[in-house]
């Protein structure tokens, strides 16, 4: 068992895990957290994706151990603390860009840090910003446009 | 009027649960559960000699390891057939754990429980299972022809055959009548598996309360009405001690309907045995090698045609691999067979079909259920008899549509639900017309021409379809106004994501003329709507959408019923707005909804304001001489109402593509992609699109991406995300659409299903694009560049 203190959606937590514990499994089963989905457990869904330090991951490919000191955002930590949803959140609302809400969260994670680094991106950086994550309900068209809106309501706050 | 919502784009409901994190999906309950796994079949045949589980006894964690051997009463005995038919002579399915022979990979032998599933997947690998292997039989044409069996007692691997023939007007045979046709075509088609693949696995979480003596299951099922009935059968319990919850389902498409599935009796049992929450959270190579699989059929077409592309008569050969066991029977094979014919008036039709076993994962409907390829075959067709007349591929279409003063059409056929094929509505000449404008179908050889100039291949598809949706016996609605003027809807269908909670939501708005913000929707919960079928075929809008509006239209005429004694009107003069009652042109004389449901409900303790109202001390100068509740009626302002309806509806569509591929490399890619739908009146049309859209991505990846490789042996080789090729955003183009509405004359709210229909047609309509693009013959899908590329080699 290895002590491990991770920053999730801003707060700190202190956890026990095994060596071989996913990240994943860490935050779905032994912090509750359960917004970050598992569609494969091999990398390819993206699904389980969360921000560490900003960044998208997947988070079925990454050992608990190996995120401990980090900061992690997850789908729960997206909305303002007053539950107001995040742009990226309002648009997905407003675009009917998910159906079952599996690979949602997935998703939500991947294109806010897509718009955090590209405000304004083309419909081929769209594209192939969310190009690593599957959804098997919509067809993709209206998460394109849920990621073109989010932008839009990104510029429009501020 | 505010609340006429039927028909509105009105945003979902669900979304904001889903958004946040809060949605509750099947392996977000349960903490705390203790975690089921199986040890499953290496070998695609095999007998089972041993298994030794000795070294597995010692993983720290571990509760219990349970073989076939340990299985008690009806759990010892194989699952059921659940839709037999006379002409599956030989089904067969498996028991929960594997008894003797092992007939695929990843068939169920052992079930292990522990502390978590680290530690159950640790025991599992300690367990040895001794298999002797047996020659697996993989593939329809090797399973006719080879002496091996999937089954010893089922000879010649032929689970069931069946013929249907509907001889021409004169009474000519089919076969007879293309002998002497002017024109006369055969050829064979093949299509491969492909799978539904939701993202959320299979899942179950069971938990037995040992003093009520009563068990309570979280399924992500299609279908709870069902495994609850078939969890108390199997662990003799009595029914109304079962509850069984589909909680958020992470998509379904036809997967999730099979039922019990091994895992969802054999959970419940090791919570009741342990005394234990236990759950069981599929992971996704599991999924590829234990839950099912769809599409694969060689199909031997012959057709018979005038001169003028109609066809006189049609005779189609199916071989369908049905896997190793038929646990739902065989309504794919009898799907493709019936739903062959479309929109067209064929002059005279005979099918056949045999199921056959092979030592793969079992066939169930996937969306569309055995539509993709019926339309593959009869949309071939059509694309043949154009290169052989040299006609355009509209033009022979449009010959052999039935035309819109022929409906009610009688195919001749018995459906999947056993009654007559009779197509209730529909405008298949409009639908063609529509599309054609929409892609630009007549000035195509213009643009193709430009293409080609640029040294650009491109070329333009097009499929029709006609889809049997909302299919019976039945489903129901309950629906309660409490005191408070909240409604309460629920149904005991299931959703994996359509949205359901928010089209029930508008349904019930428009009906009781009460604002969508006071209405909540529960769906798939056996202790809120007991009696249900389930959620498949297209039929969730059609089946609960009604009986909720009948269940409302009850609620309404009792509301107006209480108000009109209260306001001292007739009931014939009031109308619900707002969810106030009032007097239709007397603005001022009104009664709140709420108000009439607490003056439904006599009661005799006030333990609230609205209560105070309706106690029996409270209605001063009301009438003595009745009782408080009137005979023949009920205290509370509800309502429960059941559609069923004679048959199914038929909802149709057709869509075009425009392909490119590239001269070198045989890439090939979708430039544009147009759909025309009619499923009869729209509920929610952005839901309705965004069917469409999902059906069109997944007939997209059966086009293109998605086949199940299975090698000689009977090992599925690509059992991953990784391999098997699922398209992204990348590879989906946007869908153009455009509704056709031919309301349903068979239901109160005249609409048909959506759920499948973008997946029909896509294969058909893709291969019939690549072929214009080519001047190639494709007869087989999924087409992949390589596949092409060798295609124009041996054309030279
Ligand atoms: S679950 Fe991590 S990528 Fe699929
Ligand atoms: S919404 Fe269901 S997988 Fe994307």
């Amino acid at each position: 068992m290895h002590e491990i203190t991770l920053t999730v959606n801003g707060v700190v937590q202190q956890v026990a895990v095994p060596g071989r514990r996913l990240l994943s499994d860490c935050l779905r089963h032994d912090l509750g957290l359960t917004g970050t989905h598992v569609g494969c457990e091999h990398g390819v869904c993206g699904c389980c994706t969360v921000l560490l330090d900003g960044e998208p991951v997947r988070s079925c490919l990454v050992f608990a151990v190996g995120a401990d000191g980090h900061e992690i955002t997850t789908v729960e930590g997206l909305a303002a603390p007053d539950g107001t949803l995040s742009p990226v959140q309002r648009a997905f609302a407003e675009c009917h860009g998910l159906q079952c809400g599996f690979c949602t969260p997935g998703f939500l994670c991947t294109v806010t840090a897509l718009l955090r680094q590209n405000p304004a991106p083309t419909e081929e950086e769209v594209l192939e910003g969310v190009s690593g994550n599957l959804c098997r309900c919509t067809g993709y068209q209206n998460i394109v446009k849920s990621v073109h809106r989010a932008a839009e309501i990104m510029a429009e706050d501020r | 009027m505010t609340t006429k919502l039927f028909g509105e784009p009105v945003r979902r409901r669900e979304d904001p649960r889903l958004l946040t994190g809060r949605g509750l999906y099947l392996d977000d309950l349960g903490a705390g559960a203790l975690a089921a796994a199986f040890v499953r079949s290496p070998h695609a045949h095999a007998r089972i000699r041993d298994i030794d589980v000795s070294a597995a006894i010692d993983v720290d964690g571990l509760l219990a390891i349970y073989t076939w051997e340990d299985l008690p009463g009806a759990l010892a005995q194989p699952l059921p057939l659940l839709i037999p038919h006379p002409a599956l002579t030989h089904g067969r399915t498996a028991h929960p754990l594997a008894r003797e022979i092992v007939r695929h990979v990843g068939e169920p032998v052992v079930m292990v429980v522990a502390r978590d599933r680290y530690l159950a997947e640790d025991a599992c690998d300690l367990i040895r299972v001794d298999y002797e292997i047996l020659k697996p039989v993989v593939g329809v044409e090797e399973a006719t022809q080879s002496a091996q069996l999937v089954h010893a007692d089922v000879p010649g691997n032929v689970g069931a055959h069946l013929v249907q023939e509907v001889p021409s007007a004169s009474g000519r045979a089919v076969r007879e009548i293309i002998e002497s046709a002017p024109h006369t075509l055969a050829f064979r088609l093949d299509i491969e598996r492909s799978a539904s693949m939701p993202l959320e696995g299979r899942g179950v979480h069971a938990r037995w309360d040992a003093d009520d003596r009563s068990l309570r299951v979280h399924s992500s099922t299609q279908t709870s009405t069902s495994v609850r009935m078939a969890i108390a059968a199997k662990l003799g319990l009595p029914l109304p001690k079962v509850e069984v919850i589909a909680p958020d389902v992470g998509g379904g498409f036809g997967v999730k309907i099979v039922h019990p599935w091994p895992e969802e009796i054999l959970v419940p049992w090791a919570a009741m045995t342990l005394g234990r929450e236990v759950k069981w959270t599929e992971d996704r190579r599991e999924h590829f090698t234990s839950s099912a699989h769809e599409r694969a059929q060689v199909q031997f077409v012959r057709v018979g045609f005038d001169g003028d592309g109609r066809v006189l008569g049609l005779d189609v050969n199916i071989l369908h691999d049905h896997g190793a066991y038929t646990p739902y029977g065989i309504i794919v094979p009898i799907i493709t067979s019936t739903q062959l014919l479309g929109p067209y008036k064929i002059g005279a039709y005979r099918v056949e079909f045999s199921s056959i076993y092979t030592n793969t994962v079992q066939v169930t409907p996937y969306r569309g259920a055995g539509r993709p390829q019926a339309v593959f075959c009869m949309e071939r067709t059509m694309d043949h008899i154009a290169r052989h007349l040299g006609l355009d591929r509209t033009a022979v279409r449009a010959a052999n549509f039935i035309q819109p003063d022929e409906f009610p059409y009688d195919q001749g056929l018995i459906f999947q639900d056993g009654r007559p094929l009779i197509y209730d509505s529909g405008d298949y000449p409009e639908s063609l017309r529509m599309l054609k404008e929409m892609i630009g179908w007549d000035s195509f050889p213009e643009e193709k021409a430009r293409a080609a100039a640029e040294g650009r291949t491109i070329g333009i598809g097009v499929g029709c379809y006609v889809e049997g949706t909302g299919v019976g016996p039945y489903e129901g609605g309950h629906v309660q106004v409490t005191s408070d003027g909240r409604v309460h809807v629920s149904t005991g269908l299931t959703s994996q994501g359509q949205g359901h909670e928010t089209v029930f939501a508008q349904i019930a708005a428009t009906e009781l003329g009460v604002p969508l913000e006071r209405i909540s929707v529960v769906t798939g919960d056996t202790r809120r709507f007991g009696y249900a079928v389930g959620t498949f075929a297209s039929r969730a809008a059609v089946m609960s959408g009604n009986a909720i509006a009948l269940a409302c239209r009850k609620v309404r005429d009792k509301a107006l019923r209480v108000a009109a004694d209260a306001l001292e009107a007739d009931p014939r003069d009031l109308e619900i707005v707002d969810g106030e009652v009032r007097v239709v042109g007397a603005p001022g004389a009104s009664i709140p909804l709420a108000t009439v449901a607490v003056l439904s409900n006599p009661l005799r303790y006030a333990f609230d304001e609205e209560a105070a109202r309706a106690t029996q001390f409270a209605g001063a100068g009301s009438s003595f001489d009745r009782p408080p509740v009137a005979p023949g009626e009920e205290p509370g302002l509800e309502g429960r109402d059941y559609y069923s309806p004679i048959r199914s509806t038929f909802a149709s569509g057709m869509h075009a593509a425009i392909v490119e591929t590239d001269p070198l490399t045989a890439e090939i890619r979708i430039l544009r992609y147009a759909v025309v739908h009619d499923c009869g009146n729209l509920i929610n049309p952005m839901i309705v699109e965004g069917q469409i859209h999902g059906g069109v991505a997944q007939g997209v990846g059966g086009a293109l991406y998605e086949r199940m490789v299975y090698d000689g042996h009977g090992q599925l080789l690509n059992a991953s995300f990784m391999d098997f090729l699922m398209p992204y955003a990348t590879e989906v183009p946007a869908v153009e659409t455009a509704h056709l509405q031919t309301p349903s004359p068979l239901n109160p709210l005249g609409i048909k299903g959506a759920g499948e229909a973008g997946v029909i047609p896509v294969s058909a309509v893709i291969a019939s694009a690549i072929e214009d693009a080519e001047g190639l013959v494709i007869d087989r899908m999924p087409i992949s560049p390589s596949e092409l590329f060798d295609l124009r080699r041996a054309a030279g």
